[in-house]
């Protein structure tokens, strides 16, 4: 194998400049650096508002003494819910000084994580997901019409600045596929004219209906239960002879 | 993450030192108990389950989800009864049920519980619950969070007696904000009711419950990189051992456990582990959540008794394949991580861990998907390897590299774009991925690889056979 991987350099060497490939490129759809932008950089004031301030004392709260380390994704995600979906580079400081951490191990929580974005992003991130069951059951044609309904490349916000769509992996609602999470909430069972409506809603900027489209609950088979018809058993139904008496 | 553990069933790994063969000699221990436990006339197979036998009554939202209902639906009835019997009474309940975990990997819950009774040394003991569910074809916890969150809270509670735990944290995958919430408002209830907290049912002991919301990493379903994750830094899994027993979240012994396996012992203290051991065949026990998602007519999650034929699972709830049983091509049977089997194996395989692994695949987390024969086969598992190569954490070599080298060269061939003798390449690259990382990711994403190579080498040659033709010799052909 070695020898034929020789001739296979050599042949690219021929092709291009950079024949060797030592590490992977990058594992995220985002830069692991961050850049100075005038709506990102450190001189741009990030301060808890009052009411989070409540929340990042509860959060510290369940972490042991010692340990409060352990609260950092959660202020992560509360700060960036509070700068509005993304995560400017001064409220990382901002979870450092609360944390009493090197700001260095803010930085590397943030860039580990999928769900923390380091650049600004629309007010609807709209992400779609595309691994294997969602696939199988069309997910490509709804992500074309997303793209297409928004003008917005995956990866990238809308020209509008409404939008911005990802492209992620398994969601965990794989029986309800497909499926795009918009902010908090599911949109399942999609159909391409579902993703429209859901597009054209949010555009006015309405609520669209979340949940499944086909007109079932949650996972229930559609068009009739096979399980779970009775109604549900009441205290102590089966209990074991152990407990009776005690 | 399926497959954590899965490693223990495979015999001792060199990389678990002494502790290798004493796992395994106690997994045997147990299993002889077990089967001398049984009554003579085991099971072979399973059989569709009558309604008051299933343990998630809720599953599908039907009724309400808060305390009040989860009451009158039989939760938290007797828990202080149950909490009195005491840790041995709880973990001999769960050894006699033969339940095993549920997240993946399959380890006997009743032992892993039992690891925990060494005697205190003075550190605080923790339950970590895995609620970071993010296998593709997995979404049976998200049922439970959101429709019958008290089950959780409950068997949190019987799980942390068990073993001697002084709280308990929920670590929950970030993108199930509402299914956080559910569960969030469920633990208040049962504090307001003293169902929890200090002097938790009346019985004396203490406990608390916290929810944590993860940020979106796969690879957080390890047991060790949940606990990394937890202790707020990168999800990157600990080298095994020292193991999670004993030094685990904030440097406490700690039980790592999956959130059906959790909200399922309550419903085993009060039936007794006789009943829950009735169904499935033998080291196969219980009833098991089923997802069934692909190419079926109508996908569903159901409860159903383990060892139940594959065929007659989704012939019953899932509406049946599209287009008939006739058009089935393949399924995936335990979650993306397992090798998938061909429609011939499918007719008579059973859903449990024995006969899954029997052919040549596994159980996992029993995410069922199926894909019938419209599917582009190579596309659909190089779609899974590139969400192992997004989800790699980047520690350990073999994976962070081979996954991207499988990726690119299994990406060539769903064109064809490739050498036929790239095919035992791609299986040697697998292979050398394989058991040499620390956490299971490594082996979850060499598996899918090497079912297809497997079960569809033809077709793979088919292709590039047809690429040679369109296109003339592929580059790799030429260089290699």
């Amino acid at each position: 194998m070695l020898s034929s991987l020789r001739t296979g350099v050599q042949g690219l060497l021929r092709a291009s400049s950079r024949s060797l490939q030592t590490s992977s490129a990058l594992q995220h759809d985002s830069l692991f650096v961050h850049r100075d932008t005038p709506e990102d950089n450190p001189k741009v004031p990030f301060e808890f508002s009052e009411a989070n301030q409540k929340r990042v004392q509860a959060l510290l709260d369940i972490y042991p003494e010692g340990h409060k380390r352990g609260a950092m994704i959660p202020l992560l995600d509360l700060a960036q819910r509070q700068a509005g979906g993304w995560l400017p580079i001064s409220a990382m400081h901002k979870v450092a000084e609360i944390l009493k951490l090197p700001r260095m191990r803010v930085y590397e929580v943030a860039t580990f994580y999928t769900m923390f974005i380091r650049r600004p992003i629309g007010k609807y991130h709209v992400q779609v997901c595309t691994t294997t069951p969602c696939w199988l059951r069309g997910s490509d044609a709804i992500l074309k019409a997303l793209t297409e309904g928004t003008q917005c490349a995956v990866g990238g916000n809308s020209p509008c600045g409404k939008f911005s769509i990802s492209e992620v992996e398994c969601l965990g609602a794989c029986v309800n596929a497909p499926m795009i999470q918009v902010n908090d909430d599911y949109y399942e069972d999609l159909t391409v004219e579902d993703t429209k409506e859901i597009i054209e809603k949010l555009k006015r900027d309405e609520k669209p209906k979340a949940g499944p489209r086909s007109g079932r609950f949650a996972s229930e088979p559609l068009g009739g239960l096979t399980s779970l018809s009775e109604e549900p058993t009441g205290p102590g139904y089966g209990l074991q002879d152990a407990l009776k008496g005690a | 993450m399926a497959g954590a553990l899965t490693r223990f069933f495979k015999g001792a790994k060199p990389q678990f030192g002494i502790v290798g063969p004493l796992v395994n000699s106690n997994a045997v221990a147990v299993r002889n108990q077990q089967s001398q436990a049984q009554a003579p006339p085991a099971k072979t197979r399973g059989s569709p389950l009558a309604d008051c036998d299933r343990v998630f009554t809720n599953l599908y939202g039907r009724h309400d989800w808060r305390l009040k209902a989860a009451m009158c639906r039989g939760d938290w009835y007797m828990t202080k009864q149950i909490l009195l019997k005491g840790s041995d009474w709880i973990v001999n309940e769960l050894k006699t049920s033969g339940l095993r975990g549920r997240g993946g990997a399959g380890f006997p819950t009743g032992m892993k519980w039992s690891f925990m009774n060494k005697p205190s040394d003075g550190r605080p003991k923790y339950l970590v619950i895995n609620a970071d569910e993010g296998e593709p074809g997995t979404c049976k916890d998200r049922e439970i969070m959101r429709h019958d969150p008290h089950k959780l809270v409950e068997g949190a509670l019987i799980a942390g007696r068990a073993i001697g735990a002084q709280a308990a944290y929920i670590y929950i995958r970030g993108e199930f904000y509402n299914e956080a919430s559910n569960l969030q408002v469920a633990i208040a209830e049962a504090y307001q009711a003293g169902l929890i907290g200090k002097n938790a049912c009346c019985s004396g002991y203490d406990f608390d419950v916290f929810v944590h919301r993860g940020a979106g990493a796969y690879i957080c379903g390890e047991e060790t990189a949940l606990i990394e994750s937890i202790e707020g830094k990168q999800g990157k899994p600990r080298l095994k051992p020292p193991f999670p027993a004993d030094v685990g979240l904030f440097g406490c012994p700690t039980t790592v456990n999956n959130v059906e396996t959790i909200a399922t012992s309550p419903t085993i203290c009060r039936r007794g582990g006789k009943w829950f051991s009735s169904f499935g065949r033998p080291r196969n026990h219980g009833t098991k959540l089923f997802n069934i998602s692909g190419h079926v007519n109508t996908p569903c999650t159901v409860e159903e008794e383990m060892s139940i034929p594959l065929k007659e699972l989704i012939e019953r709830h899932a509406g049946g394949v599209i287009g008939g049983w006739e058009n089935l091509l393949a399924v995936i049977p335990g979650g993306s991580s397992t090798p998938l089997i061909p429609k011939d194996v499918c007719e008579t395989v059973l859903m449990d861990f024995d006969a899954l692994v029997a052919a040549q695949s596994s159980f996992g987390t029993a995410a069922i998907i199926v894909m019938d024969k419209s599917t582009d086969i190579v596309k659909a598992i190089a779609r899974l390897i590139m969400f192992y190569k997004h989800e790699s954490c980047g520690q350990c070599t073999p994976c962070r590299e081979g996954v991207s080298w499988m990726n690119k060269i299994i990406y060539r061939f769903v064109d064809g774009n490739a050498s036929p003798k790239e095919i035992d390449m791609l299986w040697e690259i697998s292979k050398q991925i394989e058991g040499h990382t620390i956490c299971a990711l490594g082996d979850g994403a060499a598996w899918p690889v090497q079912g297809l190579i497997r079960h569809f080498r033809p077709e793979l040659e088919r292709r590039m056979a047809e690429y040679a033709c369109t296109y003339g010799p592929s580059k790799a052909e030429r260089l290699y």
